[in-house]
């Protein structure tokens, strides 16, 4: 049963799947007319790339991250997803480090202006991690849930389809527990689920596009006893985790300490590189370029990631509202953890860990706050 | 199985982000370095289309120079010419200086909150304006000398840096007798100023204040804006009388790029009018 070419699973089934058929749910994807995103090893880093096929997943892969250090490593098992976040995040793919809004080329003396033919590709994520999710619902409260909505970003986000992995490890910079976005995926927020096994994946159908993917793969209905194993996998992946960031006394411990001595010591180490912004998957600040030609007849603007760590972010006339490290610290951990929830009623962060393991100091933002808070004014 | 649709296209006109043609109509110049252009839509519908509140501000765009917000400093009730007083500060506005009445540039908005123009109906006014933030205060004159019966006292306390930087000179005489009662200052006078000398917070000085139906609305220098509000409190308005507008970095207007952060607050959704009793944990502080 369940390997009939008409029958699929039903929305909200578990199911198990050979980890063969894997290969089966990508071309089914592509087929549909997705572009499959997922992990992938370049240049020692699991990096998000187009997956041409199954085999482009780092199988046997896994990594070690500390503050400030990553490295890969392979191991002797055939993990599909035994690694955690690499330095990419999805954001790249919905919010795109540059995007080029239009151009305008001086016709009789007119200017007449050219948006990009938007065209873009529909595109499936492969392998997006639970907190990476809580991330992707951050970013639409900020893009689309206000007044005014980002057309590019609704226009990538929309038509995405979500292949979600619950966490079977934590490395030692994840802190998802202390922000409710891991080690499990949210119901809802996928279209499907994989917990993986060492032989299989136990599957969750989350939608009916979900439930269509897994066609013509040799899927079997989940017994109790492979929902009991998958369910400690991700409760060891719980158990490893060690980090902590205390959130109840937020946003109202940083707001008090604006002044606190701990600012002006990590102002010391941050070297203000803007790393821990790209890497975050929540972080969307953004620029804008203007470019012409010599002669000034054709010209173009592009919207660029920037970062709150650039000193020209708050260049007004006459000088820059935050000339400091110190200052230009304060406003992202205070944006991070504070305003952000005065903003969209979320934190800003999901405890993914990624700006502690790619700081190139190791700066921990976990640290940070306790530091404030071991010794608040009064 | 569905049919392949590998992409998708974007068709939703409404990008917040693409300015609209906007022709300069006139330019006035106003002191040394800065000069009130009047823009209209190139499109006549949406010029007619166009309109705003006292404090709200566009987005002006010169091809392959950039854009820059600026506030509207012209009469909303004659909204189809958006008049905006530019300061040459930087490279924008300068080459914004270079342009001629005929010229094209880009224009988006309305952005921003207005000045209570509305709330302080019936009651008093206090505005107060240092150099160039006269401009975003210009149309809250214009708006109650329209209907200047359903005010209390209007006064304008109002200063620059020297009589050669102050502003609408030719128009303050039409607002005194409109009913507004101005004081002017500057901060360094020449041998022909016969008014007074020194900032303008100072002004309080001259002026009784009923704290109790006084609304105080101020833009200028932070500086400026920060001792004005001193004085105002200490003449018992309450903080929730007081206005603020601020100015941050701007790109986008519309809450996305990030820049114009000030605390909870992004300038360009919530501001640039604030009230002084949801700024003031975040006033003045240094380098936030």
């Amino acid at each position: 049963m369940g390997t009939t070419a008409q029958s699929l699973p039903r929305l909200g089934a578990s199911v198990v799947l050979p980890k063969a058929s894997l290969a089966t749910l990508l071309e089914n994807l592509r087929a549909t007319g997705f572009t499959p995103i997922g992990p992938t090893l370049r240049d020692g880093a699991v990096v998000l790339d187009e997956l041409a096929k199954v085999e482009d997943l780092p199988v046997g892969w896994t990594d070690e991250q500390q503050p400030g250090q990553y490295r890969v490593k392979q191991t002797r098992d055939s993990q599909y997803f035994g690694y955690g976040l690499g330095p990419h995040s999805w954001k790249c793919y919905l919010y795109p480090p540059r995007l080029k809004l239009f151009s305008l080329h001086r016709s009789d003396g007119q200017w007449v202006m050219q948006t990009p033919g938007a065209v873009v590709p529909r595109y499936a994520l492969i392998g997006v991690r639970p907190c990476d999710l809580s991330a992707i619902a951050i970013q639409d409260r900020v893009f689309l849930g206000g007044e005014f909505r980002d057309p590019h970003y609704a226009l990538r986000r929309e038509h995405i389809f979500v292949l979600a992995v619950n966490c079977s490890q934590a490395s030692s910079t994840c802190f998802c527990t202390s922000l409710k976005t891991g080690p499990r995926a949210a119901p809802g927020t996928y279209d499907l689920v994989l917990t993986e096994l060492p032989e299989k994946f136990v599957v969750e159908i989350g939608s009916e596009a979900g439930s269509e993917m897994l066609r013509d793969t040799n899927w079997e209905p989940a017994t109790a006893f492979e929902l009991g194993r998958a369910a400690q996998v991700i409760e060891r992946a719980e158990r490893q985790v060690e980090k902590e960031l205390r959130t109840d006394d937020l946003p109202r411990l940083l707001y008090d300490n604006l002044e606190h001595p701990r600012w002006d010591e990590v102002a010391t180490r941050c070297l203000s590189c803007a790393n821990c912004t790209l890497v975050c998957p929540t972080c969307f600040c953004s620029t804008v370029e203007d470019s012409s030609n010599l002669k000034g007849t054709a010209s173009e603007r592009t919207r660029v990631w920037d970062s709150c760590f650039i000193q020209a972010f708050s260049h007004v006339h006459g000088g820059n509202i935050r000339p400091s490290t110190r200052s230009r610290y304060r406003q992202w951990l205070t944006h991070k953890l504070a305003s952000w929830i005065d903003q969209f009623g979320t934190s800003g962060c999901v405890g993914c860990g990624r700006c502690i393991t790619w700081c190139p100091v190791g700066i921990d933002l976990t640290e940070e706050v306790k530091a404030i808070r071991g010794k608040v004014a009064s | 199985m569905s049919v392949a649709i590998s992409s998708v296209e974007l068709r939703t006109p409404a990008d917040p982000m693409l300015p609209r043609p906007a022709v300069i109509q006139a330019i006035k110049p106003e002191t040394y370095g800065v000069a009130t252009f009047s823009l209209a839509f190139t499109d006549p519908a949406e010029a007619a289309a166009f309109r705003f509140q006292p404090g709200q501000f566009n987005m002006i765009y010169l091809p392959g120079f950039g854009e820059v917000a600026i506030s509207l400093s012209s009469d909303p009730g004659k909204p189809q010419v958006m008049g905006h007083t530019i300061r040459y500060a930087g490279g924008v506005t300068r080459a914004l200086g270079r342009l001629k009445v005929g010229n094209t540039v880009g224009v988006r908005g309305p952005f921003g909150n207005a000045w209570p123009v509305e709330r302080a109906l019936g009651k008093s006014l206090v505005i107060v304006a240092g150099g160039i933030g006269l401009a975003a205060l210009r149309p809250v004159i214009l708006s109650i000398l329209r209907q200047r019966d359903a005010y209390g006292r209007v006064l304008l306390l109002y200063g620059a840096r020297t009589p050669a930087d102050l502003l609408y000179r030719d128009e303050i005489g039409y607002w005194r007798e409109g009913g507004v009662e101005v004081h002017v200052t500057v901060d360094l006078a020449d041998e022909h100023w016969k008014g007074q000398v020194g900032v303008v917070p100072q002004l309080f000085y001259r002026i009784r204040v009923d704290h109790k139906q006084t609304t105080v609305m101020t833009c200028g220098p932070e500086i400026m804006m920060r001792f004005a509000i001193y004085e105002a409190l200490a003449r018992r308005v309450p903080k929730e009388s007081v206005f603020v507008s601020l100015e941050r970095n701007m790109k986008c207007a519309v809450g996305f790029c990030g820049h114009c952060q000030l605390g909870p607050m992004f300038i360009c959704k919530q501001g640039p009018v604030l009230n002084f009793a949801a700024v003031e944990p975040f006033f003045g502080k240094e380098d936030f």
